[in-house]
């Protein structure tokens, strides 16, 4: 049956109604409309639906909607939209760090976790906070960059 | 300046003789924007934004004032697919051949408006004046009688590269700031009282549903249809969660009759030359003595491979009436349509397929095959239908990269050059894209009642190739001889996969050329070198050697090992050089990867090195790691777990030196670095262990077992 429940989604509450282990993933892009998050496996393996559960790294697709309430969710719109990019998505642009860029969404929700505990991350850094994320085109190695050229940028006090 | 030298006609691209009028390509808005229609889709690659970049260059417009409409039945040129690196050798020539004609026209008509030789104006983003003089006008002021309803005549030539201010800059990726910032593909798309599908496949190739309980899934909570056709069952509901739900249900409900259909062992080299067989000539040349000092043999294999998008593939839906419109990330709309079509037993004309951006795309994969199961979907309902399929569909029912053996034998002379060459292939067909053969290639027409026959294979001839792509060597052997044999059955679904036959060959041939090398006494490149004529392919051997720091004789140790390979795409695209290096203890730790490429006329160079390091990524992981795995009755490899692929932690870095050749056409670059990069990995592995692995994937496994 169907419940109701209150949730915080990028700073704003939010009501929906759903089966209480409704993949978070799910209500998210149906429900609030966020498309940002990506279905990638439905199994936790990709990291293409990793959102943020103050502020740690979950996949939402295996986050069921009962254990959401009480937690401040961030997905990728809660980064920035376009006009107001934060300074992550800034540099994942200027490094062109995307090919399909079905991936880089919660790529760059796991960089966010890193960058806010680790604001000058080295490569083993950044890859081990990836480790839960899979890119399939192979830009890897832009990701790597950007996510350095957005710890530059946050270090000298560029976006939030 | 302005106004374009006529010349004679040239030679118009596939695209301009498809559709030769010149509005179907340009289209000059009212809010003094421009609208450009093309053929040729984005799949990840950012071809949009190269097309783009070719357009705003030939009309002298600001590239921001340019919009690209890619990839829709109604709107844009039939361009076929967006496949086998064409896009900017046929798509991208054909936009600037159009840009530059209607230019032109333009100028004319613009000269002859201030009675002026059109040699005395200019275009700036789209105003054309005359400098000096406060005479001006535009394409927008003009446009209302400048009649592009005409066929392209080609007799325009199109800017000399000289005069480029956007094409050879880096661009930007237009697409990417939606897509890193909220909705951006079809799997976000919604309509007005749209239903979430899945599809609940059969377990294995061969199933047939015995049985199948429809009345419990359609109880089961916001199931609002329940779809059986044969061995096709669909389900929709009106919450995703539920559609999930009901797939599950379904899955539990249904009852298959399975056959033991699948080769007895995973392994391609005991198998593959097994099947039956048609065997042909591809190329033979008898020259020079053919007996030498020293004779090699050795065979090499490649397993089937999967897709493997992050995305798994999905397609929205919709009838209006009697008419279908799909929206799609396929390569290749038409072809869909058509396709699409003739599943349903409808006209061409009553539908519409409009590309919409998908997952990465590395070639046929199930984008096609979404399509129809939502096209079935919403017919059946009634209803807008999003398919997405899950993530074992994708790994279990996209087609995969063909397997491939290769058998290699050669000669050296008593002066270490090769005097004899043979290359024989087993390879099943690369190439069963909807619409390229007859019959219907889409899995739902295969599964329904009354189901579609599928289509027998064909084989893609020379000079594309399929498994024979690449097969020729870029060196010049005298005596040469080169085989296939055509396996026309399929144990396994396959198409059209990056590279198509050329990562296996090259593989084989760059293997095969490094174990010559060694035979002979001679450095790597240096032997290569000795029987390379190819005066570009020589540069980007120079190129790569420079990058790498590559020293004659110093192929290195376990811990800093370097392996070389070299290929010219397809004979006729790109050519790209590899030097790789790796380090091997308890793993194959790849460090560093040089690449130098000639791709013609670079036009985006920072889009063109995200495409290199993307295919030498993708090749490192395919090499490494990947292997489409079965029993006797199923595909195994149905999860991440099951087919991993490279992590952030096993990726080396890259280095692209790009050599640009301004005038010269631009060439596809997506494909090409595959087969160097496998041969690269291969042979720096080889040099680091003494032993050579010539079975894909590389893995510890296999590279323990050569070492035996």
């Amino acid at each position: 049956m169907a419940e109701t429940f209150k949730l915080r989604v990028n700073g704003v509450e939010r009501q929906v109604s759903a089966e209480p282990n409704t993949p978070l993933l799910y209500i998210l892009r149906n429900d609030l409309k966020l498309k940002g998050t990506r279905f990638g496996c439905g199994e936790g393996q990709c990291g293409a639906c990793t959102v943020l559960l103050d502020g740690n790294a979950v996949q939402s697709c295996d986050t069921p909607l009962w254990s959401a309430p009480g937690h401040e969710i961030t997905t990728v719109e809660g980064l920035g939209r376009a006009g107001a990019l934060h300074a992550i998505q800034l540099a994942f642009i200027e490094e062109q760090a995307a090919q399909c860029g079905y991936c880089i969404n919660g790529i760059m929700m796991s960089a966010k976790v890193l960058l806010d505990a680790n604001p000058d991350p080295d490569d083993a850094q950044i890859a081990q906070a990836l480790e839960r994320n899979l890119c399939r085109c192979g830009t890897h190695v832009r990701v790597f960059r950007a996510i350095k050229r957005a710890a530059r940028a946050l270090r000298s006090g560029g976006g939030q | 300046m302005s106004a374009a030298t006529v010349v004679p006609p040239i030679g118009l691209p596939q695209s301009l003789k498809t559709t030769p009028r010149l509005d179907r390509w340009v289209r000059f808005n009212a809010d003094r924007s421009v609208t450009v229609f093309s053929g040729k889709v984005e799949i990840g690659q950012g071809i949009e934004t190269a097309i783009a970049q070719i357009a705003a260059e030939e009309l002298d417009v600001a590239l921001d004032r340019l919009e690209l409409v890619a990839g829709d039945t109604t709107r844009t040129p039939d361009e076929w697919y967006t496949a086998g690196s064409q896009s900017m050798e046929v798509g991208g020539s054909s936009m600037r051949i159009v840009c530059a004609e209607v230019r032109h026209l333009f100028v004319e008509a613009a000269a002859s408006k201030f009675e002026l030789d059109a040699t005395e104006l200019r275009v700036r983003d789209g105003v054309i004046e005359v400098p000096g003089t406060d005479l001006r006008t535009s394409y927008w002021d003009l446009a209302a009688g400048v009649d592009l309803d005409r066929d392209v005549t080609g007799s325009v030539a199109p800017k000399p590269p000289a005069d480029y201010s956007s094409v050879g800059k880096s661009a930007l990726r237009r697409d990417l700031r939606a897509k890193l910032s909220g909705a951006a593909f079809v799997h976000d798309m919604e309509l007005p009282g749209m239903v979430f599908g899945r599809i609940c496949r059969p377990p294995s190739y061969g199933a047939k549903l015995k049985s199948f309980d429809a009345a419990a899934v359609r109880a089961l909570p916001g199931v609002v249809a329940v779809m059986v056709s044969g061995n096709f069952i669909g389900v929709c509901a009106g919450r995703e969660e539920q559609a999930v739900k009901a797939l599950e249900g379904a899955r539990a409900a249904a009852v298959w009759d399975e056959t033991a259909a699948m080769p007895a062992t995973n392994e391609v080299r005991e198998f593959l030359p097994q099947l039956a067989s048609t065997r042909s000539i591809v190329q033979k040349k008898e020259g020079g003595a053919g007996v030498g000092v020293q004779r090699l043999e050795a065979t090499y294999s490649k397993p089937y491979i999967a897709h493997a998008s992050l995305g798994p593939a999905c397609a929205l839906a919709q009838f209006s009436g009697n008419k279908l419109t799909v929206w799609s990330h396929t390569q290749g709309s038409h072809a869909l349509r058509g396709q699409i079509a003739k599943a349903m037993g409808m006209s061409d004309g009553a539908v519409e397929v409009i590309h919409t951006d998908g997952a990465g795309c590395y070639g046929h994969n199930s984008a096609d095959d979404v399509a129809l199961d939502a096209a079935l979907l919403a017919r059946d309902c009634g209803r807008p239908v999003l398919v997405q399929w899950t993530r074992e569909d994708e790994l279990a029912w996209s087609p995969f990269g063909s397997a491939m053996v290769v058998h290699m034998a050669a000669a050296l002379d008593a002066d270490g050059r090769i005097c004899d060459w043979q290359h024989e292939i087993w390879s099943h067909t690369h190439l069963k894209r909807p619409g390229w053969a007859e019959g219907i290639n889409l899995l739902a027409a295969w599964h329904m009642d009354p189901p579609h026959p599928v289509p027998p294979p064909k084989d893609a001839l020379l000079p594309a190739g399929g498994g024979d792509r690449n097969a020729i060597p870029l060196y010049d052997f005298a005596r040469q001889e080169i085989t296939k044999n055509f396996i026309a059955e399929m144990p396994l679904r396959v198409s059209a996969l990056r590279a198509l036959g050329a990562y296996a060959n090259v593989f084989a041939i760059e293997s095969f050329m490094d174990e010559l090398a060694a035979a002979a006494g001679a450095d790597p490149i240096e032997f290569r070198l000795r029987h390379l004529k190819d005066e570009r392919a020589r540069e980007v051997v120079a190129a790569v050697a420079r990058l790498a720091g590559w020293t004659p004789g110093g192929a290195g140790d376990a811990t800093d090992s370097r392996g070389f390979g070299i290929a010219r795409y397809k004979n006729a695209s790109a050519w790209c050089a590899v030097i790789a290096r790796i380090e091997v203890g308890e793993k194959i730790r790849v460090k560093k990867v040089f690449a130098a490429v000639d791709a013609g006329q670079v036009v985006n160079p920072d889009g063109l090195k995200n495409q290199i390091e993307g295919g030498v990524v993708q090749a490192i992981s395919w090499t490494l790691k990947e292997q489409v795995k079965w029993d006797r009755d199923r595909i195994t490899t149905r999860s991440w777990e099951d087919y991993p692929i490279l992590g952030f932690d096993e990726v080396p870095e890259i280095e692209v030196v790009l050599l640009d050749r301004p005038g010269l056409p631009s060439l596809g670059v997506g494909e090409c670095a595959a087969g160097p990069t496998a041969a690269a990995l291969a042979n720096a592995l080889a040099h680091a262990l003494g032993v050579r692995a010539r079975d894909l994937p590389l893995t510890p496994e296999r590279i323990a077992r050569a070492m035996i």
